[in-house]
C-alpha cells in the first residue's frame, strides 16, 4: 500500500511538472508578452524597455526555472492588471471557490449515491423512474438557466434566499444546489449501473447464502464494490468544480477563482492566468491522487498496480 | 419414492416457473426426493436441466420473479415454504450452506479471506472476533491450506482457483451445517485439481456427518461417493434411487444413455468418441406434457406423449418415470 502511494505520488509530481511547463509556455504562445503589457499604443522602444524590465529577453529555460522556483514558494509574480501579487489575489478568491466546490460535490454525492442505490434496488420502480427524470433534467438544464430560475423563485418571488454575494453561509445555498445538481446525474447513473452490475454478481449470492441481511448485502457487499468508479468520477468532478464553476460564480456574483480566471483572460493578465491554471490543475492532480489512494483502499486488486 | 426415515430434507412436487418473454418457462416440474442426515445425494444431468435452480430453491435464493411451488419443502421439520426472510437467513450459512460453481467470482474482491470466512460465524453465533478467526484458521487447515493464519489477511485475487474453492468449502463449514449443497464445485477448476477438491469435500462430509447434495457431471465421482443418485432431465427427475441400484440396473433410457457416455478403462478404445445422446432438449416454455426425453429416446412410442407413470424396480427406493415397465420397449414385446 505504501509502495502504491509513493508510486502514485511520483506520477502526480511528474504530471504537475508537465502542467507547469505548459502553463508557463502560455506566456509565449499567446504572442509577445512585452507587447501585451505595453498596450496597443506603445512604441517599439517602450516594448523593448518592458521586455528588459520583465526579463523576457533572457533564455526561456532560465525564465521557466525562476518562475517555477517562485511558484513553489507561492510567488507567482505580479498581476499586470491589479499590480498586486498574484498569490494574494488568488488566495483571497480561492476560499470562496473551495467552499463552493466542497459544498457542491457533497450535495451531489449525498443526493446521487442514495438515489442510485435505491434505483438499483428496484429497477423500473417509481423511485427508479423519478431518479431517471431528475437526472435527465439535471443533464438537460444549463446551469445558468437553472440558477436564474432559482433566483426568480427563491429570491424574487419568495424572498427567502439572497440572490448574490458570498458574505454568509446562506448565500451559498443556491450556488451549491446549481453546481451540485450539475454533477449529480452522472454520479447517480454510475452508482445505479454499478450497483446493478454488482448485485448480479456471484459474490453477492455468496453473501446471501451466508445469511447476510439485505441491508448488509446492499451496503457492505455491494456498495463497497459499486462505489469504486464513482470515487474516480467524483474526484474529476470536484476538480472540475474548483476550476470550472465560472458560470455559477458569475450568476450568483460569487467572486471566486473561476470568476477571476474569466476576468483575467479577458484582460490578458497572463501571470494571473498562468497561476490559476497551475492551481486548477494542481487541484485535479491532488484529487486524482486522492481518488487513487481511496480506490486502492476500496479495491485491493488495485494496490499492486 | 419411498419415505426416508427422519429426513433432514424432504422435497415433494417441487415446481419452478420462470416468466420469460414468450410465456412461462417450466424449468423444474414436480420433483421429489428425501435426504437423511449424513447422506450424499448426487444429482446428475446435462446443463440446463434445472440442477442449480433446484439447489437455489432449497436455499431460498431464487430470483424474486421465479415462482416456487411444492407440496412439501421441509428442512429438519422447518417448512421452508412458509419460512419468512428472517427465518431463511437464520438457516442459510448456519444450518444449510452452499458451495458454488465459480470460485473465481464467488468471493467478494473487496474483503480479506479472513473477513469472509468469519462472516457467517459472526452473523449466526455469539462469538468474538478472536474465536471466529481461530475457527477460520482451524478450517483452512482442514481444507488443506498451508500457512493458514497468514492467509486470513490475503485477498481473493491473490489465490488460485483451487485455493479459492478450498476457501469456499471452509466457508461453508464454518457453522457446522447439517446440509451442504455443492453445485458443480469443481467444474470451473483445472482437471488436475478437480479430483483433489472433490475428495476433500467428500472426506469432510463423512468426517462431519453432514448431509450433502452434490451436483456433478462426473459419473465416476458419483459412482464412488453417492448414497443416492437422482438423474435430472429437462426439469424432471427421471430416475432416482440408491447409487448401487441406479448404477447396477440403470432403467430409464436417459440414464442408460448417460452411463454409456462414461469411458471405461481398458474397454474404451483410446481416441474413441465419447458416447453422446443425439437430439436436442425440448423447449420448456408453455405447455409441457408427456415425457421430455421422448424426442431423443430410442424406445419412444406414441404413449410417451401422455401421462408418464412413476414406476419402481425391485428395490422399492429405485424409481423411474417411463411408459415402459422396464424402461425398454423391446423387453415388453418379448415378455
Ligand atoms: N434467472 C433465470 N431466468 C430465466 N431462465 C433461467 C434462469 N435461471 C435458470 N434459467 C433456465 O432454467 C433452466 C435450468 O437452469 P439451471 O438450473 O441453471 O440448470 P443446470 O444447473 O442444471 O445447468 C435453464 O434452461 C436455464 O436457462
Ligand atoms: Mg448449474
Amino acid at each position: 500500500m505504501i509502495k502504491f502511494i509513493l508510486k502514485r505520488l511520483g506520477l502526480a509530481l511528474l504530471v504537475a511538472l508537465t502542467v507547469s511547463a505548459i502553463s508557463f509556455s502560455l506566456l509565449f504562445m499567446s504572442g509577445d508578452p512585452a507587447a501585451a503589457i505595453a498596450g496597443e499604443t506603445a512604441s517599439g522602444e517602450d516594448i523593448e524597455a518592458i521586455r528588459r524590465i520583465y526579463g523576457f529577453d533572457r533564455p526561456v529555460l532560465v525564465q521557466y526555472w525562476e518562475w517555477l522556483l517562485g511558484a513553489l514558494q507561492g510567488n507567482f509574480g505580479e498581476s499586470y492588471y491589479f499590480k498586486l501579487p498574484v498569490a494574494d489575489l488568488i488566495a483571497e478568491r480561492l476560499s470562496i471557490t473551495m467552499t463552493l466546490g466542497v459544498c457542491g460535490i457533497t450535495f451531489a454525492l449525498v443526493t446521487a449515491v442514495p438515489l442510485g442505490v435505491a434505483a438499483a434496488m428496484r429497477p423500473n420502480s417509481l423511485i427508479d423512474r423519478a431518479a431517471l427524470l431528475l437526472s435527465v433534467m439535471g443533464q438537460a438544464m444549463p446551469s445558468f438557466w437553472f440558477g436564474l430560475i432559482l433566483i426568480v423563485i427563491f429570491s424574487i418571488q419568495l424572498g427567502l434566499l439572497p440572490p448574490s454575494g458570498s458574505s454568509t453561509p446562506i448565500h451559498f445555498i443556491m450556488p451549491t444546489i446549481v453546481l451540485g445538481y450539475y454533477a449529480m446525474p452522472a454520479i447517480m447513473r454510475l452508482t445505479r449501473a454499478g450497483m446493478l452490475e454488482v448485485l448480479s454478481s456471484d459474490y453477492i449470492r455468496t453473501a446471501r447464502a451466508k445469511g447476510a441481511s439485505e441491508v448488509r448485502v446492499m451496503f457492505r457487499h455491494a456498495l463497497r464494490n459499486a462505489i469504486i468508479p464513482v470515487v474516480s468520477l467524483a474526484a474529476v468532478q470536484m476538480g472540475f468544480m474548483l476550476g470550472g464553476s465560472i458560470v455559477v460564480e458569475s450568476i450568483f456574483a460569487l467572486h471566486g477563482a473561476g470568476y477571476l480566471a474569466w476576468e483575467s483572460i479577458g484582460r490578458n493578465d497572463l501571470p494571473t492566468v498562468q497561476a490559476l491554471i497551475l492551481v486548477f490543475s494542481g487541484f485535479y492532480i491532488v484529487f486524482t491522487f486522492l481518488a487513487d489512494v481511496l480506490n486502492a483502499w476500496l479495491d485491493p486488486r488495485m494496490r499492486t498496480a | 419414492m419411498t419415505e426416508t426415515r427422519d429426513p433432514i430434507l424432504s422435497v415433494r412436487n417441487l415446481t419452478l416457473d420462470i416468466p420469460v418473454g414468450g410465456g412461462t418457462l417450466h424449468a423444474v416440474r414436480g420433483i421429489d426426493f428425501d435426504l437423511a442426515r449424513g447422506e450424499t445425494l448426487c444429482i446428475v444431468g446435462e446443463s440446463g436441466s434445472g440442477k442449480s435452480l433446484t439447489s437455489l430453491a432449497i436455499m431460498g435464493l431464487l430470483a424474486p420473479r421465479i415462482e416456487r411451488r411444492a407440496d412439501r419443502l421441509e428442512f429438519d421439520g422447518v417448512d421452508l415454504l412458509k419460512a419468512g426472510p428472517r427465518k431463511m437467513r437464520s438457516l442459510r450459512g448456519n444450518r444449510m450452506s452452499m458451495i458454488f460453481q465459480e470460485p473465481m467470482t464467488s468471493l467478494n474482491p473487496a474483503y480479506t479471506i479472513g473477513d469472509q470466512l468469519t462472516e457467517a460465524l459472526l452473523l449466526h453465533r455469539n462469538v468474538g472476533k478472536k474465536a471466529a478467526r481461530d475457527r477460520a484458521v482451524e478450517l483452512l487447515e482442514k481444507v488443506g491450506i498451508t500457512a493458514a493464519a497468514s492467509r486470513l489477511g490475503q485477498f481473493p485475487h491473490q489465490l488460485s482457483g483451487g485455493l479459492r474453492q478450498r476457501v469456499m468449502i471452509a466457508m461453508a463449514l464454518m457453522c457446522e451445517p447439517e446440509l451442504i449443497i455443492a453445485d458443480e464445485p469443481t467444474t470451473a477448476l483445472d482437471v488436475t485439481i478437480q479430483a483433489q477438491i472433490l475428495r476433500l469435500l467428500v472426506d469432510l462430509q463423512r468426517e462431519m456427518n453432514v448431509a450433502m447434495i452434490l451436483i456433478t457431471h462426473d459419473l465416476g465421482v458419483v459412482a464412488r461417493v453417492a448414497d443416492k443418485v437422482a438423474v435430472m432431465y429437462a426439469g424432471e427427475l427421471v430416475e432416482t434411487g440408491p447409487a448401487g441400484a441406479v448404477f447396477g440396473q440403470p432403467t430409464h433410457p436417459y440414464t442408460r444413455g448417460l452411463l454409456r457416455c462414461i469411458p471405461v478403462p481398458g474397454k474404451t478404445e483410446r481416441g474413441a468418441e465419447l458416447g453422446t445422446i443425439p437430439g436436442i432438449v425440448p423447449s420448456l416454455v408453455g405447455d409441457v406434457s408427456g415425457c421430455p426425453f421422448r424426442t431423443r429416446c430410442e424406445e419412444a412410442v406414441a404413449a410417451c406423449r401422455g401421462a408418464i407413470p412413476l414406476r419402481h424396480r425391485s428395490d422399492d427406493a429405485h424409481a423411474f418415470r417411463c411408459v415402459h415397465e422396464t424402461g425398454m420397449a423391446t423387453a415388453e414385446v418379448s415378455a
